[in-house]
């Protein structure tokens, strides 16, 4: 139900009472309303659904994830054993704090000092 | 592309003073002086030739002998003129393509319009202009038409009706139910740049771009190919509305055959791919005016790709699947996945959604 | 297009689906929520690179599916009234109501315009002093914010002419509602990506320990919805049942605490009927008392609606996961998306709709040799 896409904020202006900025999409630009995402800035990625920024988009955080995925997926060969396998699964990027207990702002939940397997 | 000007009525000489009026009016359609003014001083002048100055009831002209094809075709798209491109465009195009893709060489064209009383003059002579246009690239003519004219409220400014004869060439047979299996598919190049032009100044759903359509004649084309591979080429459609899917689930179901085409290489601009992600779209369902499918015998599919590739107009273009006995009367895809998904014919226009 | 198209890498995909093999030892039945996967699923055929014991339920997540036929009816209603303009996003134009659908209301002379965002058809209004311009508000949480915006400027600008016709519903309480049921067999969730985008994930855990299911938080693309998948598997494989965050460059534990202010501005907690489920109680969204007169149904006071659905219709238990659309007597035959009998046929993210455009509709055989499992 969320068709909502990335898209690049080129310019931000005041439209009556709306702040709304050009944002480009893979060169396609829409006027989109930018009200809910008061942090955002020019030159920042932010997701759009039906004319609407709903977040900003944590570009390192994109960037660490693809990352990850990358080393996923060892072919049998590279494999040791089964510990390995579930090692590696639960080092690769969790919710530290599952149950959501650890912060309340926007800031990666991945920053812990709590390794290994999730309990 | 022709621009909205002007006429120049200085040369009128009808007692109304068209030149504060420029307009359409319920007169023009009555086939009495008013009509007579706007064959004289608009079409006449634009589709300059020999068979249409004549003014007779119908054009007379010669064509050499063998077998004919005829094509017919009626134009209503809003707006009327659109990135790359207008309604004369189209109606041309539209009907040379449809020839060409019949393996005819297209020769001459009949122009009917029906104008909604009111419709600007200025943007009359701007698409009259652009059929002009496109009739002198294709290299056909526009020998006979009419005007007809309804009442304000009872059209959208301007429908235009074009039907053409053109002459097929020796030795060519090409038609949907010919693909067999083994054919490779070739498309002229990028996929779904006119829907997305013209969606881009939809009311409603308008986005900036530099998208535009890729309304073309393509006779030129196609007669190089065909030039170069004759009859290797068993199957060939302009895919307009419905996109490359509708065109190549009607191939697959008039041959009975199955297609299975790798999606990573249907061209499709980046532009084209984002404007489509906005909205929801899939490509392959969007509408084209100036691209072509083949279906070529294995053999002679590079030298058909060479060729299409050292034309203008297919600059872009690429082999995109092979003709299957498997799963007969389906088009498939390969994802960028490397899964298969069918690709089902669209019921209906494709909306654009926001889920 | 950046932070889209690596996410749909499929080389990278392929070493994802191995991982996900390598981990499970037992079959799981997971739910993704929202239409929106549920499309991309089928038609990426995520669901053909699992291992064979993991079965994909596709879940309620459709709002076009779930909006009440009543209230479809009372749009059609308005929509074909004189002096109307009626906007809507392009998903509802071919719901059937009772009989007839926006696309033909239009073909009888209503005025009905599709439009990308909400603020077009506040433009509309604007535009159009002389008219009443009624927007068709639907959807979940990640479009409420759009929609509380319009009535919002709306009534900032003091607009006559602009109202908005409600139909929001909401994640949590259709979790619980599906978790609850008898006949239920969803082990795992998927959750909304965008839902949470702006509503955070603060609401799941109290769910994950109430029914011992992990919950995961997943975007959309190949990549994420593989990944979403590895992370419900593996807990499922521990007996673990925690909420977690697979969509971290977009999605924070709070949300978006912007739209949240807003959405509490305008909107009020209110029991929703779901198209072929039922009333779930606070289930969903309406304009509270500020905001009332913005209210479609308020406005025009539509009565004598009396609606009848398909006794074929089996959307109800598709929505549900209770059966896949292919299970359904009449997919493919009476209903087909040329003739949808319900929702789930037409909406271009219903189960149904996934299923017949992305081929599911042919026998096995068939799919076999078009190299298509059968999902």
């Amino acid at each position: 139900m969320c068709l909502a896409i990335p898209g690049k904020v080129e310019q931000i202006t005041t439209d009556g009472d709306v702040r709304m900025g050009r944002v480009n999409f893979g060169g396609v630009v829409k006027k989109v309303c930018l009200d809910y995402v008061p942090e955002v800035a020019v030159g920042d990625y932010t997701i759009v659904h039906v004319g609407f920024a709903l977040s900003k988009i944590d570009e390192q955080s994109a960037l660490e994830t693809l990352d990850l995925f990358r080393k996923m997926g060892a072919l049998d060969e590279e494999l040791a054993s089964e510990e390995e396998v579930f090692a590696r699964a639960a080092n690769a990027p969790q919710s530290a704090c599952p149950d959501g207990s650890c912060e309340l702002t926007g800031k990666s939940l991945r920053d812990t000092s709590k390794g290994g397997p999730i309990e | 592309m022709a621009e909205s000007g002007s006429p120049d009525f200085s040369k009128w000489s009808c007692p109304l003073p068209l030149a504060d009026y420029p307009t359409i009016v319920m007169g023009h359609g009555g086939g009495g002086k008013l009509g007579n003014e706007l064959v004289e001083h608009l079409f006449l002048p634009a589709f300059r030739n020999p068979a249409l100055e004549n003014l007779g009831d119908a054009a007379v002209f010669e064509l050499s002998s063998g077998r004919l094809a005829m094509s017919t075709d009626s134009f209503v798209v809003q707006p009327l003129f659109f990135p790359g491109g207008s309604i004369g465009a189209l109606a041309v195009n539209g009907t040379v393509n449809d020839l060409a893709v019949s393996g005819a060489e297209p020769k001459f064209l009949s122009a009917s319009f029906i104008l909604e009383e009111g419709f600007p003059l200025a943007q009359l002579a701007a698409i009259v202009n652009a059929m002009a246009d496109a009739a002198a690239e294709a290299g056909v003519r526009i020998v006979t038409g009419d005007t007809k004219v309804v009442e304000r409220g009872h059209g959208d400014g301007c429908y235009i009706n074009t039907a053409g004869v053109g002459v097929l060439r020796q030795g060519i047979n090409v038609g949907p139910n010919r693909a067999q299996v083994g054919d490779v598919v070739l498309v002229s190049g990028t996929i779904g740049d006119h829907g997305m032009a013209i969606m881009s100044v939809r009311e409603g759903l308008e986005f900036e771009s530099q998208i535009r359509s890729d309304c073309a004649a393509l006779n030129g084309m196609i007669a190089e190919v065909l030039e170069a591979v004759g009859p290797a080429v068993h199957t060939m459609r302009d895919p307009t509305r419905g996109g490359l899917a509708s065109t190549l689930n009607e191939i697959a179901t008039a041959a009975n055959v199955g297609i299975d085409i790798d999606e990573a290489k249907v061209p499709v601009r980046s532009e084209v791919q984002s404007a489509c992600e906005l909205l929801g779209l899939d490509p392959v369902y969007v509408a084209n005016e100036g691209k072509a499918v083949f279906f070529v015998a294995p053999d002679s599919a590079d030298r058909a790709l060479e060729v299409l590739r050292a034309h203008p107009l297919g600059r872009d273009a690429a082999r995109i699947g092979v003709v299957t006995a498997q799963h007969p009367r389906m088009l498939v895809a390969r994802t960028v996945m490397g899964s298969n998904r069918v690709i089902a014919t669209q019921i209906g226009e494709q909306l654009p959604r926001i889920c | 297009m950046k932070y889209l198209t690596e996410f749909r890498n499929g080389e990278v995909a392929q070493r994802m689906a191995r991982e996900i093999h390598q981990v499970a030892t037992r079959p799981w039945k997971i739910m993704e929520i929202c239409g929106g996967q549920t499309h991309s699923i089928i038609r990426n055929g995520i669901d053909q690179m699992l291992p064979a014991g993991i079965e994909m339920i596709h879940g309620p997540g459709c709002p076009v599916c779930v909006t009440p036929l009543a209230l479809i009816d009372k749009a059609l209603a308005i929509a074909a009234q004189p002096g109307v303009i009626f906007c809507s996003f392009g998903d509802m134009l071919r719901v059937p109501g009772t009989d007839a659908d926006l696309f033909q209301i239009k073909g009888r002379g209503g005025d009905v315009r599709v439009v990308y965002s909400p603020l077009d058809a506040v433009e509309l209004a604007v535009r159009n002093p002389d008219k009443q311009v009624v927007f068709f508000g639907v959807g979940f949480e990640t479009t409420a914010p759009a929609n509380a915006m319009s009535v919002h400027l709306a009534k900032r600008r003091g607009l006559k002419n602009f109202s908005l016709l409600v139909s929001h519903v909401l994640v949590p309480p259709a979790i619980e509602a599906i978790m609850s049921s008898p006949e239920n067999r969803v082990q795992a969730f998927l959750a909304a990506g965008h839902v949470c985008s702006i509503m955070g994930y603060w609401e799941y855990p109290s769910l994950a320990d109430q029914f011992e299911i992990p919950i995961v938080v997943t975007g959309f693309e190949p990549l994420d919805l593989l990944d979403g998948i590895r992370r419900a598997v593996l807990q499922l494989e521990k007996g673990k049942h925690h909420v977690e965050n697979a969509y971290e460059r977009i999605v924070t534990y709070a949300g978006n605490l912007e739209a949240q202010r807003l959405l509490a501005e305008v909107f009020e907690v209110t029991d929703r009927a779901w198209r072929g489920i039922g009333v779930i109680p606070k289930s969903g969204w309406r304009l509270n008392d500020k905001y009332r007169e913005f209210d479609a149904e308020e406005r025009f006071q539509i009565s004598g609606i009396y609606t009848e659905e398909s006794p074929l219709c089996r959307a109800g238990d598709v929505l549900r996961g209770a059966i896949k659309p292919a299970e359904c007597p009449a997919f493919g035959k009476e209903c087909t998306p040329r003739h949808p009998l319900g929702a789930t046929m037409v909406s271009s993210e219903g189960a149904c709709a996934a299923y017949f455009n992305y081929g599911r509709f042919l026998s096995a055989e068939e799919l076999a040799s078009a190299g298509v499992a059968h999902g």
